[in-house]
């Protein structure tokens, strides 16, 4: 417990250490103790930030389902369709078909989405201009650019840390979830540390019983859970031996907490089967279907940001046929579930987001090795916001007619991550907690080296 | 503080070890459970030896005299059950099996302790083990933001572990770093100079003073940053028409304001046709003239290469900086924190609780050829390392003057390669991007893992670090709810437990009437639930469990304890088992239960 910024103790709410002395500890006994930090419920995991994290309470948005697309979709196939540029860049996609929204046109394999669009707006000039998976997903998801010898946290762990616990968030439930994979090979929680990591649930939600690691076991009754509680405090030897130990108070604490998740209701969030069968069959009976109907319960929750991990969109080979499975499992969940929250009443104070690291090669590469397959792309490509205060129906910025340049307006990612931030009243100048206390802002400065086309105001 | 005087050798604290034990399981409960009690009574708890504090050398002397000083009692003395444990984890990086466990306790020399840190620091996992500490400073990784590459990275941790494994000194394995020419694939050591997200001059020195001088440049005031920036000044990167490969070298002719040509962004497609143009400027005529951290002027001639300039400045006896951050490291990493703390903090207000200690150790370094094997040894042969971890005064100032062994969280790789060991199951880890991808062979251990990018949720979720920064302290090692929930109830720690090959042996082993049958309805279970992770081979749990008894949960116990926590069951825990025996129509399930409460019981988790 090096760093100054994890707490071993509990974070009140507000943001301050609740911090206990010894003498108390020692009075109240390990159990007496460990009850009044759990007061605080999850906060162990969260960071006690320099200040209390500048939240502005009448922001709109409460919560981020963020549709994360692992791989780099392609701009064409999805949401910027180039009919005019000929079968080298459409292959077979070259029949986009009408919206419900005059004059936008999205990709043939859309059609629930088609119906959906007076619901969100399409960015068609994203640009970052690496073509690199990690490097790319750092800069759509952080904001910054690598290189400054920071490894940034991702939005999802800056949104978590002002919105969770220190925000007012008090769900037994992690505030920051992913569905069901982390994204690997870069972390999510940047220089933040394990603490401000996203709980991944691992499991599938279409399986006929979703095993959220740690929270739902198969085969463990409850009862046999109890009995298994009781027979680990029991065989606490080190504990009752060294029942000072400040590792083993803060050990003590996380182990109550993990069990008034597991035995608690709260783990219930998961259970799908909670659901209609008519509502789980519309969001699709597949993995990126039913995790997008985890993400509604989890957001009716109130947690703060969840994030849909749907892996599987770097095709640089069979790049169509992959087109023709997995888009239609995209349409389907995203649509339902922008259909769900609306009628629910949870698309205003829900921003869902959706996109990739980068697009794909506007050209499709027929040749061998690829044999009609699609590269990296991050000269443009086409990001997808809704909800949570982004007004539907428009379409920002364009490429050109063949999709491979920004023709007009180009959006960075600071400035669309910037506008998330602006929605949730987050302050992209507060200062972000840093391990060796250097003075960091949750967004770079716009002094004219960063990039911007500046914040979307147009759809907000 | 009589206590603190040397005494001869207190036998007591022997005991345990001198009585020759029964064999393992095929002792009757009774004599059983009368040697447990037997076992106990030494002391209070199976964490303190019944002998006095023995101060040998001047490490002890060192600390004794400073906690005299503050009036801090230090803890007793560890058990050998804790020692052999705390030895293992701490040299190896691995738990001892229980025929280790046994064998050590059961040994009747002397000096046993003493020889079993030399037997462990002769052992191949020493080498995986250290390797994987240096490889968090010398920031080892693949992929983003310090961007390897998958070969460059195993190539640069080969060389790691080969160093260490051949005890190579500590002096020569800093020099062959900072003086490195060659292929990023072919000489492992020039990634030195690829681990750092900023390559510039400057970017360089800062990595350099943290790594091999244990201090933070970038607080340092900036003209003299910017001094030692100059002996990084020629380091030129070059790509190949190898995918990925890059030449790292000493180029006199390089323009030090010129943008850094490294490597670029992971590009889309293998790049072909690399044409490399590089407009030669005419070579320098004039010596560059700049001064070492110290403040001595250097002087580098124009065809000179300035690292190894610097080289030599470092490596000497006298350098304030070199020896003092190894053998710090060193320190903080056998006893929890550095004698100056963070170890990579040394800087002058942040003083020693020992400057003499520190001092003392530096001169052994040097003296001994830049052995860090030689000072791991005096360390742990040392009383001080040999505390218990159960405190006397227990306030940051104890903690701080090494008054007792801290309580310290096993890293991620070592957590999962003891869950493997107990259970006998292996881990499958693999990157399937970028290419070409990595698969690690499935019975390579996680401490023996090349690369902190290699994808694992588990190694994730318990700290491993990313190795951004080369910082000690990016390895976490709080605890946290997720870890504690991971545990207790996933899948995959559950199937380890049920579906262990391991477990099933030692619990039909405890058993010889289940043992007979089990070889005769040898098949697969049907009702296997694993799911992922845990490879194991599946024995039946048998349909007609047999009623419990107090006896054999009792020996089935014993066995669980001294391969899980490295020690026999005190006469308490045995009766707990015994009475959960009660609650269960399932010995199999109880096994199970115990199985798990071990692993989730902090003795276990924690290194003591």
């Amino acid at each position: 417990m090096n760093n100054p910024y994890i707490p071993t103790r509990g974070v009140a709410p507000d943001g301050r250490a609740s911090r206990i002395t010894r003498r108390e500890a020692l009075g109240r006994g390990l159990q007496g103790a460990a009850a009044l930090l759990l007061a605080d419920s999850w906060s162990v995991r969260a960071f006690g930030a320099p200040q209390a994290p500048q939240v502005n309470p009448k922001a709109k948005a409460k919560s981020v389902i963020q549709i994360w697309m692992w791989g780099g979709p392609c701009h064409l196939d999805t949401f910027d369709p180039k009919p005019g540029a000929g079968k080298d860049y459409c292959g077979p996609l070259d029949k986009p078909i009408p919206t419900n929204v005059d004059g936008i046109q999205i990709g043939q394999l859309l059609p629930e989405l088609a119906k959906q669009a007076d619901k969100y707006s399409i960015i068609r000039s994203m640009t970052h201009g690496s073509n690199g998976h990690e490097t790319a997903a750092y800069m759509v998801q952080t904001a910054h650019t690598p290189g400054d010898g920071q490894s940034f946290p991702t939005a999802g762990a800056v949104v978590s840390l002002f919105k969770g616990y220190a925000g007012g968030y008090k769900g037994l439930i992690p505030p920051y979830i992913v569905m069901t994979k982390l994204q690997g090979r870069f972390a999510e929680a940047g220089f933040l540390g394990s603490r401000a990591k996203p709980f991944a649930t691992g499991g599938d939600p279409s399986q006929s019983k979703f095993v959220v690691e740690g929270v739902v076991t198969q085969g463990i009754t409850e009862e046999r859970q109890k009995t298994r509680r009781d027979l680990l405090g029991k065989l606490n030897t080190i504990g009752q031996s060294m029942d000072r130990d400040p590792e083993l108070i803060t050990a003590a604490q996380c182990e109550k907490q993990a069990y008034d998740l597991i035995l608690g209701d709260a783990g219930k969030v998961f259970d799908v089967t909670q659901e209609s069968a008519e509502i789980r069959e519309r969001y699709g009976r597949n993995k990126f279907g039913q995790s997008c109907l985890v993400a509604r319960r989890l957001v009716e929750r109130g947690v703060p940001y969840v994030t849909i991990n749907f892996e599987g969109w770097d095709t640089h080979k069979g790049h169509f046929q992959i087109m023709t499975r997995k888009l239609p499992e995209l349409d389907k969940g995203m649509a339902t579930l922008l259909q769900d929250l609306a009628d629910r009443g949870l698309l205003e104070s829900t921003i869902v987001w959706w996109g990739g690291e980068f697009g794909r090669t506007p050209k499709v590469q027929w040749e061998p090795p690829w044999n009609g397959g699609r590269g990296h792309f991050g000269k443009v490509f086409s990001h997808v916001v809704a909800g949570g205060g982004f007004k539907g129906g428009h379409v920002v910025g364009s490429s050109t007619e063949t999709g491979e340049e920004v023709k007009e307006r180009p959006v960075y990612p600071v400035d669309l991550v910037g506008s998330i931030y602006d929605l949730l009243g987050i302050d992209g100048a507060a200062k972000l907690p840093h391990p060796q206390g250097l003075d960091v802002a949750v967004l770079p400065a716009l002094d004219g080296t960063v990039k911007s086309g500046g914040r979307l105001t147009e759809i907000m | 503080m009589g206590l603190l005087n040397p005494v001869p050798a207190d036998r007591r604290g022997c005991r345990v070890s001198r009585r020759a034990l029964p064999v393992r399981f095929r002792v009757s409960a009774t004599a059983f459970i009368l040697l447990a009690v037997h076992l106990a009574t030494a002391t209070a708890n199976p964490y303190e030896a019944d002998a006095t504090l023995m101060p040998k050398g001047k490490i002890d002397q060192f600390v004794f005299a400073n906690l005299r000083r503050l009036n801090i009692q230090p803890a007793n003395p560890c058990s050998d059950a804790v020692f052999v444990r705390r030895a293992y984890l701490d040299v190896i990086g691995t738990l001892p099996t229980a025929k280790e466990t046994e064998e050590f306790l059961r040994s009747e020399n002397h000096d046993k302790r003493a020889a079993l840190i030399d037997q462990l620091l002769d052992r191949p996992e020493f080498a995986d083990y250290w390797a994987m500490r240096w490889s968090d400073v010398l920031r080892v990784r693949a992929e983003f933001p310090i961007n390897l590459w998958p070969n460059a990275a195993q190539a640069y941790h080969r060389w790691i572990r080969d160093s260490i494994r051949d005890n190579m000194p500590y002096d020569r394995f800093v020099r062959e770093m900072l003086t490195a020419n060659g292929s990023n694939f072919r000489v492992g050591q020039v990634n030195f100079y690829r681990a750092v997200q900023n390559k510039t001059p400057t970017g360089v020195a800062e990595a350099v003073a943290l790594t091999f001088m244990g201090t933070r440049a970038d607080k340092w005031p900036k003209d003299k940053l910017a001094e030692m920036a100059e002996f990084f000044s020629k380091i030129t990167y070059k790509p190949t028409g190898e995918w990925k490969e890059e030449i790292v070298f000493f180029d006199s002719r390089k323009d030090p304001d010129a943008p850094t040509n490294a490597a670029p962004q992971t590009a889309a497609e293998p790049a072909t046709n690399v044409t490399i143009t590089v407009a030669a400027p005419p070579p320098p005529t004039e010596p560059i003239r700049t001064n070492f951290p110290d403040g001595m002027p250097a002087r580098i001639g124009p065809d000179q290469d300035p690292r190894v300039v610097f080289a030599n400045w470092l490596i000497t006896p006298k350098n304030p900086w070199f020896a003092r951050a190894a053998v710090n490291r060193t320190w903080a990493w056998l006893l929890g924190r550095g004698i100056i703390h963070e170890p990579d903090d040394i800087r002058p207000d942040n003083k020693p609780v020992s400057p003499e200690l520190l001092d003392y150790l530096e001169k052994e370094l040097a003296a001994n050829k830049y052995d860090l094997k030689h000072i791991m040894r005096l360390i742990m042969n040392s009383q001080v390392y040999q505390l218990s971890s159960v405190p006397k005064k227990d306030t940051p100032e104890a903690r701080a003057n090494f008054a007792c062994y801290p309580l310290r969280r096993l890293e991620a790789e070592v957590l999962i390669d003891a869950l493997n060991q107990i259970t006998g199951t292996t881990e499958t880890y693999s990157s399937p991007v970028p290419e070409p991808f990595t698969f690690i062979p499935e019975d390579q251990r996680s401490i023996a893992l090349p690369d902190s990018s290699i994808t694992s949720s588990f190694l994730e979720m318990f700290g491993r670090p990313a190795r951004d920064t080369g910082l000690q302290s990016e390895r976490a090692s709080a605890p946290t709810t997720d870890q504690r929930l991971y545990l207790l109830n996933s899948s995959h720690i559950q199937d380890k437990i049920v579906n262990s090959p391991k477990l099933r042996t030692l619990f039909q082993a405890a058993d010889p009437a289940r043992a007979r049958k089990f070889s005769k309805s040898d098949r697969p279970n049907r009702r296997d639930r694993s799911e992922k992770g845990a490879k194991a081979s599946n024995r039946g749990r048998d349909a007609e469990d047999d009623a419990p008894s107090a006896a054999k949960p009792a020996e089935f116990a014993e066995a669980l304890y001294l391969t899980i926590l490295s020690r026999f069951p005190t006469p308490k825990e045995l009766e707990t088992v015994a009475e959960y025996a009660k609650t269960s129509s399932s010995r199999y399930d109880v096994a199970v239960d115990l199985a798990w409460a071990l692993i989730n019981n902090p003795e276990f988790l924690y290194r003591h």
